[in-house]
């Protein structure tokens, strides 16, 4: 097992220390709470806890038993062999945060990397070592825009055409800034109107506007003249992306983001019911010392050899305490690793490759599924591979059918909007076969039948 | 020794992984929104297994040898943990399936909880938090909120001991409060006159690490959280040091009101280089309504043949998400099977190893190095890295030079109350021959520090790059590779 000490070994080492016994260690801990029955289960071998939870994953349907059109913020992509293999070398995950430079250049320039290729990706000039998802990371891009404008701008715009439970996290993360006010996805505005209502919330008092490409819903939109409205009043745009449509549409940098924040997840890691997963976050060189979170630099060494260090650590919560710009720590270093790999496995063509497979196999899923009496897609402007579909009954009903024919159906928009209950929100990846998506139709058609 | 960036291996041309070809009718780009270039690099699948596993071997790692970060509690991490969270009805559910097509995940959560409570002492339990920093964001919050539940809005400071790690006011401040510093008496626990003192109605809470970061168990914890509570406020504990007190002690019942785990460091799951974490929160009965959620419930009981049906509940008053979806799913299965695999019994042995090598350790030290609070240590201790009589000598020259003696530095320049501090933790799961041999190479180091300084000052000598300079990486910031036009 895990703990090596023999009996002599352990009765040396007590000799050494001067005490009796290993209880006689535990002297300072009150009498009256030392040593508390545990009620747990007695502890099994490696054989019988492997059976043990063999047995529980087993108790699950999964995305690649069932037939998967479930995205809304998670997706099931193909993750080359060559990912896991790399990601299970001991010397990568059983390190910790490279605190010395000389014996973790693996990590370092591993991270350097990543910051290098979602700064290719997103358009923008510098990315961090990663935050813990696409909700947290969504949450610091506001508290980095309230701490640069030092509190005197109180308002973030977010439409609710943002992943619900990235606005629902950023909530929470500026919950403690009582002057500030999270407006623009109040449940009287029509979650599919489109990003040009923010338009006329738009003032001095602006910190942030915070729109998503593609948007929950899957729409793609030209965000060119909202950003420019933004920055007339003196604020910031966000744009919150998925980084694998990026093989294929144009990056936010260059219709005038200030901060890239994102999931990760599509970008070569396991859907593992939820996490973890990857926060992207990229920004502008001018707001350096305003992220949060690590950041790996360039440098050389006495030897005048290349190499690379954790800098501008005086931002961070070690040096700077209280008056840091985030309280992060450990980010999500083997998961940053996993899509640099990974974009560094596709590449140039074969990221735009699996981001065209994914447009394409997601519009012929739409056009036939909106050709199917009863269902009709509710999309008005470009989609890329998602789109929001007006089912004839409760969208949980149609997908207990679904299920019934081993197909894990779209996302229940009625769960987070009112006004789209019977609205499905389906997805489609380089993994769906033309003939699951016509099997999806047929079921899909049955439904209607009743 | 250096290797090339992902970028100069690049080849224009060379492809990594081929995928199918469409096998639908096409429908036309929305040209307008098509990238027109995509500077990413261009390699084959062998030059990118040999980049990153030539990458690897720069790396110090636990599977290689001891790693004492204080704090970071870096102990083996069990193999079984990596194929356990792998399984496909694991590993490809998606967060979003209908609650009864992933009872096993749910089942496996619900369990977690369980025992993380039962571990702890506390009432309720969220698996939601990312990582350590995160869990105690959540605490804090809960702290505020359950203040303005009761209309108690005077409470604007948390009190935060001098010792503290920098995410407790990082934190604190993050979550819109004040931080009043908290001086350590000259036994390394808490100040209980300056407590005293400071107490007012203006206190939310107080944030308190027990073992404390100089590896001490505060002998007056019980007293220090009643008095937080008769004045009103709250006990946080962060539990980064857990390790300590498994079947030791539960925070719980020594009067705290919240805490956080790190799964990664009590529970096995890998660092990973920096992440993920994971970052539970406990809380007592009085706050089990404000945890952050979904967390997992059981819906209906189950019966002699059939299993209980688990789903998702928002506790009533919560404070609200702090991530997407449950929380880091996949370390919540290492954590899982590493409980199981220790029962009541094999959790306190964890504890008391850990303390015994920490121990052992100090013995074998403290006649070579200064140990500021010399007594009994809980799991780890701090040790000064400087002697009168090796002027110049400095925590990151002894750090460096064990480098060359091949083991990982111990924490340095934490905590900040200890002079040059190096902060040792050498886990449970270190022999007596590997501590042996840390400790003569301590014990060789401080030789030489007295009569060859510059062996210290110039190591280390053996590693793929020697010192770096941190002022140039910060002064000229280059944060991403050299990256070509299209």
């Amino acid at each position: 097992m895990f703990i090596p000490h023999t009996d002599p070994e352990r009765a040396e080492m007590l000799q050494a220390i001067g005490v009796e016994s290993l209880e006689e260690l535990f002297k300072d801990v009150p009498e009256a709470y030392r040593y508390p029955k545990l009620n747990l289960p007695p502890a099994l071998s490696e054989m019988e806890a492997m059976a043990q939870v063999t047995s529980l994953s087993q108790a699950n349907e999964h995305a690649r038993e069932l037939i998967c059109f479930l995205g809304a913020g998670a997706y099931n992509h193909y993750i080359p062999a060559a990912v896991d293999m790399l990601l299970r070398r001991g010397e990568f995950y059983t390190a910790y945060t490279p605190y010395q430079p000389e014996i973790s250049q693996g990590t370092l320039q591993a991270i350097f990397e990543y910051q290098s290729l979602i700064t290719a990706l997103t358009g923008m000039d510098i990315s961090n070592a990663s935050h813990y998802d696409g909700a947290t990371a969504t949450a610091e891009a506001g508290v980095m825009a309230y701490h640069y404008f030092r509190g005197k701008r109180n308002k973030i715009l977010i439409p609710p055409s943002v992943n619900p439970q990235y606005r629902a996290t950023l909530k929470t993360y500026l919950a403690g800034y009582e002057s500030l006010n999270i407006v623009g996805d109040e449940a009287e505005v029509d979650p599919l109107s489109t990003p040009d209502y923010l338009l006329n919330q738009l003032d001095n008092n602006t910190a942030l506007v915070i729109v998503q490409y593609p948007d929950f819903f899957g729409r793609i939109f030209d965000y060119t003249a909202l950003a420019k409205a933004v920055h007339e009043v003196g604020a910031l745009v966000a744009v919150v992306v998925n980084p694998l449509s990026l093989g294929l549409l144009k990056p936010p940098g260059q219709f005038g983001a200030d901060i890239v924040v994102g999931e990760g997840q599509p970008l070569g890691i396991p859907l593992s019911f939820g996490g973890p997963y990857l926060g992207i976050f990229a920004t502008r060189s001018e707001y350096a010392h305003k992220i949060s979170g690590r950041l790996v630099g360039e440098t050389v060494d006495v030897a005048g050899n290349r190499g690379y260090v954790l800098t501008l650590t005086a931002r961070e919560q070690h040096i700077k305490r209280e008056k840091a710009t985030s309280n992060i720590c450990t980010n999500q270093g083997l998961m940053a690793l996993a899509s640099a790999i990974y974009l560094s496995l596709l590449g140039k063509s074969g990221l735009r490759k699996v981001a065209e497979l994914c447009y394409q196999k997601a519009h012929y899923a739409a056009e036939e599924i909106g050709a199917i009496p009863g269902y009709s897609l509710c999309v008005n402007a470009p989609f890329f591979h998602e789109f929001v579909v007006c089912c004839p009954r409760d969208v949980a009903e149609v997908n207990e059918h679904l299920l019934e024919h081993g197909i894990l159906g779209g996302y229940d928009l009625g769960r987070d909007y009112h006004s789209l209950k019977n609205h499905m929100l389906i997805a489609v990846t380089e993994m769906n076969t033309r003939e699951e998506i016509d099997l999806l139709c047929e079921a899909l058609q049955e439904v209607s039948h009743d | 020794m250096t290797e090339p960036t992902i970028y100069e291996l690049s080849s224009p041309g060379r492809l990594g992984v081929r995928y199918p070809d469409p096998d639908v009718p096409l429908t036309p780009l929305p040209t307008e929104f098509v990238r027109d270039s995509l500077p990413l690099p261009e390699l084959s699948e062998p030059d990118v297994i040999r980049h990153f596993t030539r990458l690897s071997t720069f790396n110090y790692n636990v599977d290689k040898g001891l790693y004492p970060l204080g704090s970071c509690t870096m102990k083996y991490n069990p193999k079984v943990n990596e194929e356990a969270a792998r399984l496909p009805g694991f590993a490809l559910t998606h967060p979003l399936q209908p609650e009864e097509t992933v009872q096993g995940n749910l089942a496996l959560m619900y369990e977690l909880q369980e025992w993380l409570k039962e571990i702890s002492g506390f009432a309720g339990v969220s698996l939601q938090p990312a990582a350590g920093a995160q869990g105690e964001f959540t605490g804090v919050m809960i702290i505020r909120a359950y203040h303005k539940a009761r209309g108690d809005t005077k409470r604007t400071k948390i009190l935060i001991p001098d010792s503290a790690h920098g995410t407790n006011p990082a934190t604190s401040a993050m979550s819109g409060y004040q931080v009043v510093n908290l001086p350590t008496d000259s036994n390394g626990n808490v100040d209980l006159n300056a407590l005293k003192n400071v107490l007012d109605d203006q206190i939310a809470g107080l944030m308190l690490t027990n073992p404390n970061t100089l590896g001490l168990f505060d002998v007056n914890v019980v007293e220090v959280n009643r008095m937080v509570h008769e004045a009103g406020g709250l006990v946080y504990g962060d539990g980064a040091n857990l390790n300590a007190l498994l079947g030791i002690t539960r925070p719980g019942d020594l009067g705290f009101d919240i805490m956080h785990f790190n799964l990664h460091k009590t529970f096995s799951t890998p660092h990973g280089g920096g992440g993920p974490g994971s970052g539970p929160v406990a809380v007592a009965k009085h706050l089990v309504d404000f945890l952050p959620g979904p967390i997992v419930d059981i819906i209906e009981e189950g019966t002699e043949e059939e299993p209980p049906l688990y789903g998702f509940c928002m506790p009533s008053k919560s404070i609200g998400r702090v991530k997407s979806f449950f929380g880091h799913f996949g370390m919540m299965v290492r954590a899982y099977v590493y409980i199981s695999m220790h029962g009541p019994e094999g959790l306190r042995n964890i504890a008391e190893h850990a303390v015994l090598n920490a121990n052992y350790l100090l013995a074998r030290l403290r006649n070579t190095y200064k140990i500021p609070y010399d007594r009994i240590c809980m799991h780890e201790f701090v040790a000064e890295g400087r002697w009168e009589d090796a002027p110049g000598i400095r925590a990151l020259d002894i750090a460096k030079r064990l480098i060359d003696y091949d083991f990982h530095p111990p924490t340095n320049y934490f905590p900040l109350i200890v002079h040059e501090a190096l902060m040792i933790e050498p886990t449970e799961t270190e022999n007596k021959q590997t501590l042996d041999r840390f400790a003569e190479a301590l014990i060789k180091i401080a030789q030489e520090a007295h009569q060859s300084p510059e062996l210290l000052k110039e190591a280390p000598h053996n590693t793929p790059v020697r010192r770096l300079d941190e002022v140039k990486a910060a002064k000229e910031l280059v944060l991403c590779c050299w990256i070509p036009e299209n």
